[in-house]
């Protein structure tokens, strides 16, 4: 209440979203209704392979102790590295934007890299170096660092977009900064954070190259061992029934604690800088803090890419082929961020605009796709497009397609809480000025949600990059990217041989968040 | 209205024609004219080998690098409409699948001759191509060579409690226990099971995380495929990979040679430059390239193996079909109810 109060205070309307309970317009509806559908393609796929040897094999798989089992282990990994995820991401973000942290520019697009490293050459470094290394514990600790960044990004757009005027109300008001801290602040970056954290949760059920390695028994590795060793895709689909079934709770619970408060600015027009705070003999802490993260997450990494460059006798690559998979790995990255956009963006504004059942399943059926395990993802674009789309098989399109599929949801998420911060009363004002709702939407929402959305396409880019199962099966034949060359090397222990694509893989990754953090610079000043 | 209705469709049109350019840049289109291979080896492993085959043959081919589960996964997705002709796979179970799935088609019958009945398919849909034999890798800082056991039977002693490494889900361990059930019973491989599970076997992902874990002391013990080894010592050099090998004597399943083959799928565009290739493989210039070059065994009589390793009729060679997909259910059964998986 106190929250809405100093909305209230700060001009919006109170309830603001009570008020659109007006029916979505076919315009948002549509395009969201045919991203939907593309995000629920793998789902006909696993119904298609799940149902073929009848209910008794659906029971005999699921039925089984082990099952049961690994569904607690995934469980309790994902809550615990989504947790570790929330409170490192969220800290890192305030650091970074609202103190005056020594080097805060430089710290912000550092402590973003760790998303370009993958999980699994993350975890393959940790191991080189501590070879006992593994579990439960060492799962949680390298998912966690590998994956901060999906709250981070999302959490630092969103602080930035925070008025500052509702924070000096707040204090106004007799509140002290650490408790205006809380009740608005923090309240502000909830959704962004929250929206990262279901990101998270998906993430670590779906993963399988870093437990693998590290020797932590998850639900994931059923489904791959069932194709590794049996050759048989019907107990691998039955189980990824598991998965979206648990995706489909965790994005309930998510949505659930978004509650129904109202998070806008006003007068984003004239965007002021906020005040950064002073650290005082908090500096050094905070400057340990953020050494630490960063030194975990891309020191270890780095250390264990240098190693090999140096020691391995694969070591030296072939620059044309670096650069091949390079501008592949660029072509397909920023076609599949595009693609992902494109379609989350009105998924995204109706979850943010409108209330009611439709626009609630059209959200949550966009993260069908992102709990499953990449392979299930990629077969079930195989069996697809072989039936109904077979000349684009094996093309550009439909990995672009399978992309989609799989990272829609960090795409939502970025454009759903941006959209959310945007007063939706600047909108009833282009309205009542004569702007059709699309065009309400276009000349006022989406510029003030630039920059929330543009962070969604760099973390879209960024995942699809390192995306490999996909990639390894709905490639054009012949062509590489940086990740298939790292995982062909690694696959046969020619370490020396992969660092190049690693490190290269890092560098192009670098790219995008270092605009981006230009970018919400020079929003800021403005 | 209309300009945000006009924006989403330019926007996909702009996006869908980027990819265009990408279609043409990037890999070679599968054109018509090559012949497709899906290897599920890698391409250090066999790269050269095949740009070989292209520059003796002159026939062009394109090739799909992945992993060989996956691939077969993928393969019998795509049916019959699959644009790949040759299947090139690390182990007989993936060749086996294929070919349950009525998608290899049979091979000329000499071509399978070259290799000795073991490393092929009974039903002649495939032919192994290299051997790969189990061994027991070792740390010889922990285990002095004469105290490593001479058999697999000997890992369940309370000694080696907790030191010893598996890879229960890799298909090389799994036609091993396959093999010590043919040539010892159900009984004994269900017994060494839960026997491995009690003494605290540790368990892994794959051959490569064994190795690296006995190299660093983790592990006093592992089973693996000999050739990880010897590519890991092409890598860092010797005195930087401090675990050894041993082959066991003596018949033990522990030393069960496993093939890598390559299947010719049905309905090929390109039956005869495919059977070419397989005929490539199997050639004196191919056999020696997997001794030379993967250390692996060779397959065909007359083609001298690496000179450090042993004899190939030395080691144990039950007579199990090694794409036996009927035996391999029951082995899988078998390892899960042991608790191993």
């Amino acid at each position: 209440m106190t929250e809405v109060l100093a909305v209230e205070a700060a001009g919006a309307p109170a309830g603001a979203p009570a008020g659109r309970q007006a029916r979505p317009p076919l315009v948002l509806v549509a395009p969201a209704a045919v991203a939907a559908v593309i995000a629920l393609l793998p789902l006909v796929y696993v119904a298609v392979r799940a149902s073929e040897r009848g209910l008794g094999t659906v029971a005999e798989v699921l039925l089984r102790e082990r099952t049961l089992r690994l569904v607690a282990r995934s469980l309790a990994l994902a809550g615990t590295v989504t947790v570790a995820c929330l409170v490192l991401g969220v800290a890192l973000a305030c650091l970074v934007t609202r103190t005056r942290l020594p080097g805060h520019r430089a710290w912000g697009v550092l402590l973003a890299l760790p998303l370009a490293v993958p999980s699994y050459v993350a975890a393959f470094a940790w191991l080189s170096m501590f070879p006992g290394f593994g579990g439960f514990t060492g799962s949680a600790l390298v998912l966690s660092l590998c994956c901060y960044p999906y709250v981070y990004l999302p959490a630092v757009a969103a602080l930035e977009r925070v008025d500052p005027a509702m924070e000096e109300v707040s204090r106004s008001l007799g509140r002290g900064r650490v408790r205006t801290f809380v009740a608005i602040t923090l309240r502000h970056v909830r959704p962004a954070a929250l929206a990262g954290g279901l990101l998270v949760a998906l993430y670590v059920l779906s993963d399988f190259g870093a437990v693998a390695l590290l020797r932590y028994d998850v639900f994931t590795r059923v489904i791959y061992t069932s194709y590794r060793s049996s050759f048989d895709r019907t107990p691998a689909a039955i189980l990824s029934c598991v998965l979206v079934l648990l995706t489909v709770l965790i994005v309930w619970a998510e949505s659930r604690t978004r509650g129904r408060a109202s998070y806008a600015r006003l007068g984003a027009g004239a965007a002021r800088r906020h005040p950064r705070a002073r650290l005082g003999w908090w500096t050094a802490p905070a400057l340990a803090a953020a050494t630490v993260v960063a030194g975990l997450a891309l020191g270890v990494p780095f250390g264990a890419l240098a190693y090999w460059l140096a020691s391995g006798s694969s070591a030296g690559f072939d620059l044309a082929e670096l650069g091949t998979a390079a501008v592949s790995t660029l072509a397909v990255s920023t076609l599949g961020a595009l693609v992902t956009v494109v379609l989350a963006i009105p998924v995204g504004v109706l979850a943010a605009r409108y209330r009611g059942r439709l626009p609630r399943v059209l959200e949550q059926a966009s993260y069908a796709g992102h709990a499953l395990p990449g392979i299930v993802v990629a077969l079930a674009l195989v069996f697809l497009s072989v039936r109904y789309a077979y000349p684009l098989y094996q093309r550009t399109p439909v990995l672009v397609l399978a992309y989609a599929v799989l990272f829609l949801p960090a795409a939502v998420g970025a454009v759903r809480a941006s959209v959310a911060q945007a007063p939706p009363v600047l909108e009833e004002l282009a309205r009542s000025l004569g702007r059709s709702p699309a065009g309400a939407l276009r000349s006022v929402t989406l510029p003030l949600a630039g920059p929330g959305i543009a962070a969604g396409a760099a973390l879209t880019m960024l995942t699809c990059m390192k995306e490999l199962p996909a990639t390894l099966l709905l490639r054009p034949t012949g062509m590489e990217t940086l990740a298939t060359e790292l995982w062909s090397q690694t696959e046969v222990g020619a370490y020396g041989a992969a660092a190049p694509y690693a490190a290269a893989l890092v560098l192009l990754a670098a790219l995008p968040t270092f605009l981006l953090g230009r970018r919400s610079r020079s929003t800021r000043g403005g | 209205m209309f300009r945000i209705r006009r924006l989403v469709p330019a926007l996909l049109v702009a996006a869908l024609a980027g990819t265009l350019p990408a279609c043409a840049g990037d890999g070679d289109e599968v054109d018509a004219s090559k012949l497709v291979i899906y290897s599920g080896r890698q391409e250090n492993l066999v790269g050269d080998l095949i740009e070989g085959f292209e520059k003796d043959s002159g026939i062009k081919v394109s090739v799909r690098y992945g992993n060989t589960a996956q691939l077969a996964a993928q393969l019998m997705e795509e049916g019959e409409r699959t644009k790949a002709d040759v299947y090139l796979s690390q182990d007989g179970g993936a060749l086996g699948a294929l070919a349950k799935a009525k998608m290899l088609t049979t091979l000329p019958q000499p071509v399978l001759e070259k290799v000795p009945a073991q490393y092929r398919a009974k039903d002649g849909t495939w032919v192994g191509t290299s051997g790969r034999a189990r061994v027991i890798v070792y740390d010889p800082k922990q285990v002095p060579e004469a105290d490593v056991p001479d058999s697999v039977f000997e890992l369940t002693d309370p000694k080696w409690k907790g030191k010893v490494g598996i890879a229960p889900s890799n298909a090389s361990f799994e036609s091993f226990v396959t093999a010590i059930r043919v040539l010892k019973g159900d009984e004994v491989a269900k017994k060494w099971l839960k026997d491995m599970k009690a003494n605290d076997v540790e368990t892994y992902d794959n051959n490569i995380a064994i190795l690296n874990a006995t190299k660093k002391g983790v592990l006093k013990l592992g089973l693996i495929n000999h050739y990880y080894w010897y590519e890991q010592v092409a890598e860092e050099g010797k005195d930087k990979v401090p675990a050894r090998l041993k082959f066991l004597p003596g018949g033990d399943p522990g030393a069960l040679v496993n093939v890598a083959g390559v299947g010719i799928l049905d309905g090929s565009d390109h039956a005869d430059e495919a059977r070419k290739f397989a005929e490539y493989l199997l050639s004196e210039k191919g056999q020696k390239y997997f001794a030379d070059r993967t250390k692996e065994y060779p397959l065909v009589a007359g083609v001298p193996t690496a000179k450090d390793l042993p004899a190939l009729d030395t080691l144990q060679n039950p007579d199990i079909d090694l794409s036996d997909l009927d035996t391999l259910e029951q082995t899988l059964t078998m390892i899960e109810d042991a608790g191993l998986t």
